[in-house]
């Protein structure tokens, strides 16, 4: 398996580390608001046999974190962003 | 017709026809409209659950529902390394019930399943690893379970063919249980289906669960590609599709799918007695009874569905193999295989009821489950004929991720790839 890191180019997967699904998101309360979103950010995963966002640091090359789209059938991948453009784009008021 | 019972007496008589008359080892079922109880996934976890209930447990009608072959999930795939050396609470008592319940499963289901008591040796290369075996060591002695800490001439003299001379992982001593070893994976598989289908258990092969009918929070049955089965009960031993199955009743689980891969090579003299495995990286080795040489290592490490890992976790076991056992390199691979496990964020296992009522849940077995195959089907038994929870397996709930009473044995967190 091959990743493109958007600066690094097409490296070998064994460069990065794996984070797991990119779509939970950590709440904003500071512990403050119900369990159950932190429950679910922490533990509960829609672990799809399909398409699934997901984040990798490419920890050997850029050090940059990535937000990667692959098939978790084939293990093609997708998409690769950049974590950071990801984050920034889920802020933007909609 | 083939024999009721297996014997001695069988094989001769059979040696002497031909061979003629062995019948199938159990019956190919027809789906009935409704069972009392309904197990989804005819894997190792699924076929042990519904012979428990049949002997046990006077549920009335039973099936097992596999939407492949029985044998062809990770029951068939996994390297057989059978043992009861963990040291939490939740689990120790649990996987030292399974070991017992191997000890003596041939005689209880009338089936050679090749329960090799040959010893699990996990080796030290570090004062720090030395002090934890001990510690997990006197742990498990507290739970009654057997285990010996070795020093180094010990280990020399028990397996003198490892790389001593290795200056950067020096072998400084190991922890031994005698009574873990190795079981024949797919004999276990063979063995419990016929048995539960002696008992009267329908086992329904080619038949995927696509779907869970409910009403009102209650389950009726399944949907499966060969129509709709009634159920008063249901529960899902699905291993790495967990997950998917789980999602047909509308929960969410704390697990992801994960791929493992394990290795033989071409048949060889008798070498390796025991099971081994290397404590500077992750390597297991054991010799099969036809010769090959069944090794593996780490998970792939992200979510996979594919079963068929990388490249570079082959390379990665390999070293970890050239670097215990420098004469492997040497050997020729036979054949390499993957399948995919239900990876929970604690690394233990569920064996609870669901927010569904008449919905029951095992699941999360990780890398590890094979060995606790006959005590996963005895407590789900327990769990879907009683509706509570067998005391050895109490502390496997399904809300004790919320609760914060998770049982990490690797102390690693909520990252299932560590695991
Ligand atoms: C390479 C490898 C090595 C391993 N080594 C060891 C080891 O040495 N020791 C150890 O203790 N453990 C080991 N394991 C782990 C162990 O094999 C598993 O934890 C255990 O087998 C899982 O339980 P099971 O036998 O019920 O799973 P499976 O045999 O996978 O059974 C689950 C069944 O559910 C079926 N299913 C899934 N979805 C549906 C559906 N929708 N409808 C109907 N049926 C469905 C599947 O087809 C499958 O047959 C290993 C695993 C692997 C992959
Ligand atoms: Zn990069």
């Amino acid at each position: 398996m091959r990743i493109n890191c958007p600066y690094c180019g097409e490296r070998g997967s064994e460069e990065f580390a794996y984070h797991g699904d990119a779509t939970v998101t950590r709440p904003r309360d500071g512990g403050a608001g119900p369990n159950a979103a932190w429950i679910d950010y922490v533990y509960l995963r829609e672990n799809p046999s399909g398409l699934h966002r997901e984040l990798w640091y490419h920890a050997s090359g850029c050090q940059s974190w990535l937000v990667v789209t692959r098939d978790l059938r084939t293990h093609a991948i997708a998409r690769v962003e950049l974590a950071r453009s990801v984050a920034l784009a889920r802020m933007e008021p909609s | 017709m083939g024999f009721s019972r297996y014997s001695i007496f069988s094989v001769i008589a059979e040696a002497l026809r031909g061979h003629s008359g062995w019948g199938p080892a159990w019956r190919d079922a027809i789906p009935a409209p409704k069972y009392d109880v309904v197990s989804v996934g005819g894997g190792g976890h699924g076929l042990a659950a519904a012979y428990y209930l049949a002997r046990h447990h006077a549920v009335g009608r039973i099936a097992v529902v596999e939407k492949g072959w029985i044998g062809g999930g990770n029951v068939g795939r996994n390297t057989t390394i059978v043992r009861s050396n963990y040291m939490l609470p939740g689990n120790a008592p649990f996987y030292e019930w399974s070991m017992k319940l191997w000890e003596g499963l041939e005689q209880d289901i009338n089936y050679n399943a090749m329960v090799s008591q040959r010893g699990v040796l996990n080796l030290c290369h570090t004062d720090a690893q030395r002090d934890a075996y001990a510690r997990r060591g006197n742990s498990m002695r507290l739970h009654g379970i057997d285990s010996e800490l070795l020093d180094l001439a010990a280990v020399k003299k028990m397996v003198p063919y490892l790389d001593y001379k290795n200056a950067r992982f020096p072998i400084q001593g190991g922890l031994l249980q005698k009574r873990g070893g190795t079981v024949r994976h797919d004999a276990v598989a063979w063995g419990y289906a016929r048995a539960a289908d002696r008992l009267g258990v329908d086992i329904i092969q080619n038949c995927e669960v696509t779907g869970i009918r409910q009403q009102a929070g209650r389950v009726l049955g399944v949907e499966t590609t060969r129509g709709f089965i009634g159920a008063g009960k249901v529960g899902l031993a699905c291993a790495g599709h967990s997950s998917q199955v789980a999602a047909m009743a509308g929960l969410r689980l704390p697990i992801e799918s994960h791929a493992l891969q394990a290795f033989v090579t071409e048949g060889l003299q008798p070498l390796i007695d025991n099971v081994i495995t290397f404590g500077a990286g992750h390597f297991y080795i054991s010799q099969s009874d036809k010769g090959g040489l069944v090794f593996g290592g780490d998970i792939d490490g992200y979510n996979s569905y594919a079963q068929r890992g990388n490249l570079p976790t082959i390379e990665d076991v390999c070293e970890g193999g050239m670097a215990l056992m420098p004469m492997l390199g040497r050997q020729r691979l036979l054949r390499h295989w993957g399948g995919i496990m239900d990876m929970s964020m604690d690394g233990s296992p569920i064996i609870d009821k669901t927010p569904v009522q008449g919905l029951y849940l095992n699941a999360g077995w990780c890398y590890g489950g094979f060995k606790a195959t006959p005590a996963s089907g005895w407590c789900f038994a327990h769990l879907l004929a009683r509706d509570e929870p067998h005391e050895v397996a109490a502390a496997y709930r399904l809300d004790r991720f919320a609760a914060g009473y998770v049982i990490d044995e690797k102390g690693v967190g909520a990252q299932p790839n560590l695991h």
